[in-house]
């Protein structure tokens, strides 16, 4: 009986936490003094990393990054269920359209390489755009296909099946990727197009980097594409990528950085559209060319997200700025790389331009 | 204690009794109204995600009509949008057949083993053993397959039947190691606890009377599990086999991880090691990213398919199950 009791009072206290934890956790996010925001997953670890490092700075700052994808950080954002969002593709037209005056702010970028796995090679593989398009399209199906034994006169090719890998998942590198093809072959541009998921005619989709990653080094005459920091961590042999000047240019850190240099100045103002944006494909005799930035996302004038009062639209538009410059010494070592300093300046001209109810928030 | 009263004793049974009865009727009548408002909410939850369903799928039916569900075009390219579900219908069905064909024969061997032929301590292990595979996530399956099982299933079964019998379309394609075959064997190793264990329990409630019937009539048992076990337990074996069927395909990650993820045309398999993709794993690749409107609308769709499929499968495994009983039981007469 006593038991019974016992059982039933433990029952209803379980049931009791279990609806008021929800409430507790709410109010807790609502707490003065932090930062939401959500996204790419991509930027997350570099963002995370902001998120401890500028505890530091201002303690009185808490930061809280959600990385639940492009597309979904560009949800909440529009919803202005978050402060800011973040995503590897700018806004298209059509969002650019319903999320009203966003700007875009550059925090980091990335690059996209070809890793693939042939036992027999191990001089790097030389490839060109119109080449990597046609071996994802299927119409280049054997690696001792003329056309890669053109580029490479040096290496003996094996004759055996390409198996191309893809990521399954919807991706901001897939967009770099297919971005890329579109520019520098016709035939990708008009079959398959550019996107953060298209329909590929061959080969296999693995989710995440890991998946591509793992794909690719357990089975030999595989190629795919993974970001350039897993490729660097993971130790797999990349090829090198014919740039628009005709140079093979193998990815690294600064050929990133040169490509993002060479194009910078055909950026927008930051509350202009962006969603022409693209530096894949740049010119510029070292750049390499499949990279693009990843964004941070804010109204031009904060006051447009009604929870945000001029405190906290302060405290936004400070660590923004904070992480594009001193923020920015931390990508390297995480493997992203830092913006270059014409990036920086574009940023900066962006910040400034933030209001809230139309003050300026950053006067100096 | 000294011995009471009977009739004392009596007045006061009766009283303890009344004054029970009256309490449990009030729990009684708290129990009914528990009982009925927990299966009104479950009632209401599915009506309410078949509404959230049709209404995220709305936009997506009245632009492509029927030419949803029989279409195999998957472009979610801004501005050439085309969506069909049929690819994933097919490799949905493929791969919940594949591990069906594998899963129910094993484990319904393994539950007449542990049932009749082991009934002493190996039995016992046995059957935790195989119980302890059911707690293991699924994600770690499909983890496992990916970086180990593939490998194995690529050198030792897939090549030898693709060398063997390659001018065969079902072994025609090179194998790789990531396409349904694979899917399909790696979620039947997933149901088999699940099948085991409910088969277990639908032969172990098998009369001892029959059994020892047959043996009585000379039956060896083999014999005795083919005239006493299998006829009379049919339908909670179809039971189990449904109970299963409705984890394979529903499942996603795992399968997601090992089918290859092929998208449109060229996920509708051709042959055994084809990469394909399921209805449950395109949602759960694509739904993060997925900010167009007719896209999310698209993959809310094929929820909506899934969500069909299922009740179908459900509606047909209790009519399937009925018939089989009803034929059994006139059997008996």
């Amino acid at each position: 009986m006593s038991n019974l009791i016992k059982y039933r009072i433990l029952g209803i206290s379980l049931l009791a936490v279990s609806l008021l934890v929800p409430i507790y956790v709410n109010s807790v996010h609502a707490q003065k003094g932090s930062i939401n925001g959500a996204g790419a997953t991509f930027p997350y670890p570099l963002i995370d990393t902001w998120r401890v490092e500028y505890q530091k700075v201002n303690p009185d700052v808490n930061l809280n990054y959600a990385s639940i994808g492009s597309g979904g950080g560009i949800k909440q954002f529009t919803e202005k269920t978050v402060d800011f969002g973040a995503s590897d593709a700018p806004l298209s037209e059509t969002e650019f359209q319903k999320a009203g005056s966003a700007v875009h702010i550059p925090e980091t970028l990335g690059s996209v390489v070809l890793a693939y796995n042939i036992p027999e090679v191990t001089t790097p593989l030389k490839l060109t755009g119109p080449v990597i398009a046609d071996i994802f399209l299927g119409k280049i199906t054997k690696w001792d296909d003329p056309k890669i034994k053109e580029l490479n006169p040096d290496v003996t090719l094996p004759s055996e099946n390409i198996v191309t890998v893809h990521r399954s998942d919807g991706s901001g590198t897939t967009f770099v990727f297919t971005d890329y093809l579109s520019k520098v072959s016709p035939d990708w541009n008009h079959t398959i197009g550019k996107g953060k998921s298209v329909q590929w005619p061959v080969g296999i989709g693995a989710p995440g980097n890991e998946g591509v990653a793992a794909s690719i080094q357990g089975t030999p005459y595989t190629i795919g594409y993974v970001e350039l920091a897993y490729a660097l961590t993971t130790q797999m042999n990349y090829a090198s990528v014919q740039n628009k000047e005709g140079n093979f240019i193998t990815p690294s850190v600064n050929s990133t950085m040169e490509a993002v240099s060479a194009e910078a100045s055909t950026l927008p103002s930051g509350s202009a559209s962006w969603s022409s944006v693209t530096i894949t494909d740049p010119s510029g005799p070292d750049s390499y060319p499949i990279s693009s930035f990843s964004y941070l996302l804010l109204y031009k004038d904060l006051s447009t997200n009604p929870s945000i009062d001029e405190q906290k639209a302060k405290a936004i538009a400070e660590f923004v700025e904070w992480a594009t410059t001193d923020g920015q010494q931390f990508a390297e070592p995480l493997g992203y790389v830092p913006l270059p300093q014409s990036v920086v300046d574009v940023n900066e001209a962006t910040l400034k331009s933030l209001t809230f109810k139309g003050n300026p928030l950053i006067t100096n | 204690m000294p011995p009471k009263d009977s009739k004392n004793t009596h007045a006061e049974l009766v009283k303890k009794l009344d004054l029970q009865s009256r309490k449990s009727f009030i729990g009684d009548k708290f129990f009914k109204g528990l009982v009925i408002g927990a299966s009104v909410y479950t009632l209401f939850m599915v009506a309410l995600v078949f509404f959230a369903l049709a209404d995220g799928s709305l936009p997506i039916f009245l632009k492509e009509g029927i030419n949803f569900v029989t279409g195999t075009d998957w472009n979610a390219v801004e501005g050439r949008e085309s969506f069909g579900a049929l690819p994933y219908i097919i490799g949905t069905l493929v791969s919940s057949t594949i591990a069906m064909a594998i899963a129910v024969p094993i484990s319904v061997g393994i539950a007449i083993f542990i049932t009749e032929m082991m009934k002493n301590k190996i039995g016992t292990v046995l059957s935790f053993i195989v119980e302890l595979l059911a707690a293991v996530p699924s994600i770690i399956y499909g983890l496992w397959g990916l970086f180990v099982f593939r490998f194995w299933i690529r050198d030792y079964i897939e090549e030898p039947l693709h060398n063997t019998f390659g001018d065969f379309s079902l072994f025609a394609q090179a194998p790789f190691g990531l396409d349904v075959f694979t899917a399909g064997i790696i979620l039947a190793i997933m149901i088999i606890p699940i099948i085991t264990a409910v088969s277990r329990e639908v032969i172990k409630a098998i009369p001892h009377s029959q059994k020892e019937a047959a043996y009585a009539l000379g039956a060896t048992r083999w014999e005795m599990v083919k005239t006493a076990i299998l006829p009379s337990s049919r339908t909670g074996l179809m039971g189990a086999t449904f109970l299963g069927l409705g984890r394979a395909i529903g499942e996603t990650m795992l399968v997601t991880l090992v089918i290859g993820n092929a998208i449109g045309l060229a996920a509708i398999p051709t042959s055994l090691f084809s990469q394909s993709q399921t209805l449950s794993s395109i949602i759960a690749n694509e739904f993060n990213e997925a900010s167009n409107d007719l896209h999310l609308s698209a993959l809310i769709g094929l929820g909506l398919v899934l969500f069909v499929i299922t009740i179908f499968i459900n509606v047909a495994a209790i009519y399937i199950i009925s018939k089989v009983s009803k034929s059994y039981s006139n059997l008996r007469e």
